[in-house]
């Protein structure tokens, strides 16, 4: 019973322990102490959020090169040369920064440079040769800011456009908002953005009489809203529903654009001053055995104008090795004419809306190409730095005559 | 036919959406695949461009929608 009541004394009371068993202890309770005092004394840095750096993430250089003729120019009412050569560069740099929350911030910065040369914009004026509009650069600076929110799946970002040539300049303003679904395998994404442009009207030479420009014509606004859905549907097809309304108002016109009637009267192109568009598109990419990646397009468009366009795209990647690939694409393209189109000298007096330029015309198009697509594990030409470079050829043929070829480099750097 | 085809669209288009597997994230060796993109591609940029100043449509390629003159 004594034995009982000392044994029941040495639980419930520490002081009541053997000297050796109180060392014990207390080394022990020194010891947590002391690894509690050590995890309060680590710095801050190591324990709370460590602020980084934007870092340098890709930068890509794409270059194109575009050439075109035909016999149907706008400038010359619907016949005549539309020779023109465009030669376009784009460098854009894409900076990463991981931040607070497991947040991932992309700063994404673009500057395109367009030289182009148009043998139609010089009959602006047919008494010279080579007059100003004969060639023309457009420069097209772009800010594009995203946060990426990894944990709640959500992404919100902020872009910023301008776009200036000679006789025309363009401001633009974009929000995009996107959310991914919890097992990562759907993506609903808005996209907004608005343009606003202003443009110095030129008329062609001969009919500068006829019209008084003096900053009469409001200026000409695009907002567009977006909205895209990707579906994974299995682990080799994932497809995408685009939706998209597009209104743009203000002067639509292009007012170097004869237009001539059949009481021989000439004017230049007067479109209606608001112009509703509703693409939308379907988006799939499959991947067919372990070397060909199938990715068929098709839009619906139409507008208030009185176009309805089809559009399938079909482009099938071949991998030829693991660090190769050669993709072949062919694309189909079918258009109603807008309502206030007519060919050269058809118009009638009295229309309101009237326009020879050929792009709203009915017709169809064909293009076809292919691209190659080389990413060597030592890099291109052994330089790591160099990842990755692509070429694309494509051959442009319109049923009305237009025909054009592009082509264009991707490289891409890390 | 016109009537008929477009309820007959809409169902195939469920009936694609319905039949969507749950698919890890290891699972997705081909679809991360830099060819799988669901995107126009950045090399097609110029050509989009093009396109759209040498036809009446445009949009739904997730590119821009407006901006700049194309009128040449």
């Amino acid at each position: 019973m004594a034995v009982k009541a000392a044994a029941a004394a040495a639980v419930t009371n520490p002081f009541s322990l053997k000297p050796s068993m109180k060392k014990i202890t207390l080394g022990l309770l020194a010891l947590y102490l002391n690894i509690l005092a050590v995890q309060a004394q680590k710095p801050a840095d190591t324990v709370r959020y460590q602020k980084k750096k934007l870092t340098l993430s890709e930068v890509n250089l794409v270059s194109g090169y575009y050439t075109q003729d035909g016999d149907h120019s706008a400038v010359t009412g619907g016949i005549g040369t539309e020779k023109l050569t465009d030669w376009s560069n784009t460098i854009e740099i894409k900076l990463v920064k991981e931040g607070r929350g497991n947040k991932e911030h992309n700063l994404n910065l673009q500057l395109g440079i367009d030289h182009y040369t148009s043998a139609s914009s010089d009959n602006i004026d047919p008494a010279t040769i080579t007059s100003a509009s004969y060639a023309d650069t457009r420069i097209y600076p772009s800010v594009a800011y995203s946060v990426n929110d990894k944990k709640r799946g959500t992404t919100y970002g902020v872009s910023g456009y301008y776009s200036t040539e000679s006789d025309y300049k363009s401001w633009g303003a974009g929000l995009t908002f996107a959310q991914t679904s919890r097992d990562k395998n759907r993506e609903l994404s808005l996209k907004l953005q608005s343009f606003f442009d202003q443009s110095l009207i030129f008329r062609p030479i001969e009919l500068l009489p006829f019209y008084n420009d003096n900053g009469t014509y409001k200026p000409r606004q695009s907002h567009s809203a977006a909205l895209t859905l990707a579906q994974v549907v299995n682990k080799r097809l994932q497809v995408a529903l685009l939706a998209e309304v597009v209104h743009q108002s203000g002067f639509l016109s292009t007012p170097f654009h004869r237009v001539f009637f059949t009481n021989h009267y000439v004017a230049t192109e007067k479109a209606p001053d608001q112009r509703f568009k509703w693409p939308v598109a379907i988006r799939a990419s499959y991947f067919a055995g372990n070397r060909l990646v199938i990715r068929p397009y098709y839009r619906y468009y139409r507008d208030n104008w009185g176009v309805k366009a089809h559009t399938v795209n079909l482009e099938l990647s071949y991998k030829m090795g693991p660090h190769l690939s050669l993709s072949p694409f062919y694309r189909y393209y079918v258009q109603t004419a807008a309502r206030h189109f007519a060919p050269y000298g058809m118009h009638t007096p009295g229309e309101n809306y009237f326009t020879s330029d050929y792009d709203l015309s009915k017709f169809s198009s064909h293009y076809g190409g292919a691209g190659l697509r080389l990413v060597p594990p030592q890099g291109v030409l052994g330089l790591k730095g160099w990842p990755a470079l692509e070429l694309r050829y494509g051959r442009y043929h319109r049923s009305n005559g237009l025909q054009s070829h592009m082509v264009t480099v991707l490289t891409t750097f890390k | 036919m016109k009537n008929i085809s477009k309820p007959f669209y809409a169902l195939g288009l469920l009936a694609l959406l319905a039949s969507c597997q749950t698919v890890k994230g290891y699972q997705k060796k081909y679809l991360n695949d830099a060819e799988m993109e669901l995107s126009a591609k950045k090399i097609e940029k110029f050509e989009s461009n093009f396109q759209s100043y040498r036809e009446g449509a445009a949009g739904a390629n997730g590119g821009k929608s407006g901006g700049g003159c194309g009128c040449n």
